[in-house]
């Protein structure tokens, strides 16, 4: 684990812990992830129903009525968990005027540094250069972040026109409708293509965090692990002598065992849900 | 009359009944009765030098339809007793000269393959149709006919369907033999008794333009609305291409049409020929959660087109008509107004020209799709070289145990 990597061996352990994501963010991924999952499990054999395995799948959970029960419920818990975040993010930033929120290293906002970023890392894939130093939100942080959030509202609001078809009518036209059912099921087949290889490679299959990036299940990470991964931030604290503000504890194991079960069953469920979707795809 | 005329008159009548009296006598002592017969054939265990039982029990025969009859009314070279070894078989066309001539030209003409007994049982106990204990009674059609056209019987030699079990588990079956309803169609209903002919002869109530009409005689109503739409127009016109009952509802396994079973098989049946609105409505919602199975209520074909009076969109009186559609969607959608019912139900949004709203809209979508999914698979897989190249090269006793953050 990250969190444990090795710290007996490494020399420059220092047993220290900082936290990354508060206990509502935590909160906020475990909702969406959880609500994701359930979506894209319901919402799956509707977009492939013809496939072999939709009918045994909706079957599985009880039916077609079950399927669009369930499918419906998550809907709704996300879109008030969406609702919760868009106004937590404008009280912070509007009024509370809390700095950093759209503007700044600490913003979800999209800035030249990203792009810099961006073309430097792949120059780094490449070998033609350094790898850049990542701020608190790496370029493909952001891009995840914003991907849910446009994700969201598309197919949030597609889903509802189709849910109340009759009601939107009053303001769409008719072939509205039609498309409607298009963008919700190919910007849903995204997200799920996207989340399921892009996202589970990027933030947890790869090298650097394998199997796991745990710091979205428990809050905290180590120091070297900081250090290696966000040294920007990390220096931009250091150099401002901020570094003791974010200092947590490190996580309990119970903490630590409890979010491994939760996080490899997501993980576990959406590679399953990934070859079923490619499968049925390529069919 | 003369006193002398009625003396003559009454000597003529006593001279023919003393004639007629002895007469009877002579000739009545050679005629064989049944019970003169039943003497040796009444003892059930009596069988022929071949072992075939011919053995008659008196107290059926007497009940059956024939009962009246002498045995020599059909065993007609019997002259008296004994009686040779080989006897001629009994010809049934005798008596019954117009099924005789119904059944010749029929798929049983056969009389060796078909022999009246094979479906009327026992020569000697045969009762009337109407007569429960027969087995042409309608609640005993299907098991007589099911003795051959079922899944051991002689229909399998001849490469016929098994139709039986088909039969008695669909709603005309259950009807029969759960219900004992008496008009619930048996096989005699739609095939007829003696005439029966192949579903390729024109002349058969099987053949594809007479099926609405065998049908209709039962049900009256839907063979009407079918009759006054396009698909039975099209049929009447001599166009076989052309749906008729048995083609949604099958022969024999007829469904209940609010089954799910049917609601899930019929669908792809319209299809057959619809080829292209098949596809299109399976790009929509109402497949897409339809096909999942379950009792589904989202739209099938006809819950929009109407199962018999199929119509044209351009047919005033058809629910696809523009002036019906909010009454048609609405059926199911509480609160469809005109702008609900814009929403194309068979869109297709691989057509340019048709749905060209659609078409970008899918377009874009794709693009969006592929642009993303490829840019990330490349940065991705380029990504996990890079690390792990970086891992092994810096720290390869590390590497050896996975991750760290390299």
């Amino acid at each position: 684990m990250p969190e444990l990597a090795d710290r007996g061996t490494e020399a420059a352990a220092t047993g220290r812990y900082f936290l990354r994501f508060t206990r509502e963010q935590r909160t906020m991924h475990a909702v969406l992830f959880t609500t994701f999952l359930g979506l894209a499990a319901t919402g799956l054999p509707m977009r492939f129903s013809e496939s072999f395995w939709a009918r045994k799948l909706a079957a599985g959970v009880g039916g077609f009525g079950a399927i669009l029960f369930l499918h419906k419920l998550c809907a709704v818990v996300l879109t008030i968990a969406f609702l919760i975040h868009v106004k937590e993010v404008l009280q912070r930033g509007l009024v509370n005027r809390e700095k950093g929120i759209f503007w700044g290293p600490t913003s979800m906002i999209p800035n030249w540094k990203d792009v810099k970023d961006m073309l430097g890392h792949m120059r780094w894939f490449l070998g033609l250069g350094p790898k850049p130093r990542f701020e608190r939100y790496a370029y493909w942080e952001k891009f995840d972040y914003w991907a849910v959030f446009w994700g969201m509202v598309v197919i949030g609001f597609s889903g509802y026109a189709m849910w109340f078809a009759p009601f939107f009518a009053h303001f769409l036209p008719g072939w509205a409708l039609n498309a409607v059912l298009v963008i919700h099921s190919e910007e849903a087949l995204l997200a799920v293509l996207f989340i399921f290889s892009i996202h589970f490679v990027n933030t947890h299959l790869r090298p650097d965090s394998f199997p796991m990036d745990m710091v979205i299940f428990t809050g905290t990470e180590s120091e070297e692990e900081f250090r290696e991964k966000r040294p920007q931030e990390y220096a931009r604290l250091a150099a401002a002598g901020k570094l003791d503000s974010r200092l947590g504890i490190a996580p309990p194991l119970w903490l630590l065992n409890f979010s491994k079960v939760v996080g490899f069953a997501a993980i576990f469920i959406g590679l399953l849900l990934l070859v079923l979707t490619l499968t049925a795809y390529f069919s | 009359m003369t006193n002398a005329e009625g003396e003559k008159a009454r000597l003529v009548v006593c001279c023919g009944v003393a004639v007629a009296g002895v007469a009877f006598l002579i000739l009545g002592t050679n005629a064989l009765r049944a019970q003169d017969c039943l003497t040796c054939h009444g003892d059930l265990s009596m069988t022929d030098s071949a072992g075939h039982s011919i053995a008659v029990d008196g107290q059926k025969f007497s009940a059956s339809i024939h009962g009246s009859l002498q045995c020599t009314n059909c065993h007609a070279d019997i002259q008296g007793y004994p009686h040779p070894d080989k006897i001629a078989p009994v010809d049934c066309k005798t008596c019954h000269t117009d099924e005789a001539s119904q059944l010749k030209g029929s798929v049983h003409a056969d009389s060796k393959e078909h022999p009246c007994t094979s479906c009327h049982g026992n020569a000697h106990e045969i009762f009337p149709k109407t007569d429960a204990r027969s087995a042409v009674y309608p609640l005993n059609v299907p098991g007589t006919c099911g003795q051959c056209h079922s899944n051991n019987g002689m229909a399998g030699k001849h490469g016929l369907p098994s139709v039986y079990p088909n039969y008695i588990d669909s709603i005309h079956g259950f009807a029969l033999s759960k219900e004992g309803l008496l008009v619930a169609a048996n096989c005699r209903s739609c095939h007829g008794s003696h005439r029966i002919l192949s579903h390729n002869d024109p002349k058969s109530p099987t053949y594809k333009s007479n099926v609405p009409k065998t049908c209709g005689n039962c049900h009256a109503k839907i063979d009407a609305d079918y009759e006054a739409g396009i698909h039975g127009k099209a049929v009447a016109g001599g166009n076989l291409n052309a749906p008729v009952c048995s083609d949604c509802h099958t022969a024999h396994a007829i469904l209940q049409p609010t089954e799910s079973a049917f609601r899930m098989q019929s669908t792809p049946i319209c299809g057959n020929c619809h080829k292209e609105k098949f596809s299109t409505y399976r790009d929509t919602f109402h497949s897409q959660l339809g096909s999942l199975g379950g009792y589904v209520e989202t739209a099938r074909c006809w819950d929009c087109h109407q199962a018999h009076d199929v119509r044209p969109a351009s047919d005033p009186s058809s629910p696809i008509n523009k002036a019906n559609l909010i009454a048609t969607c609405g059926r199911c959608h509480a609160g469809a107004n005109l702008s609900f019912v814009q929403y194309q139900p068979h869109a297709n949004a691989r057509d340019r020209k048709l749905n060209p709203g659609l078409y970008f809209v899918r377009l874009f979508m794709n693009l969006l799709l592929a642009s993303v999914l490829t840019f990330f698979l490349l940065h991705t897989i380029l990504w996990l070289i890079r690390s792990r190249y970086h891992q092994v090269k810096n720290s390869p006793r590390r590497a050896a145990n996975g991750g760290n953050h390299a």
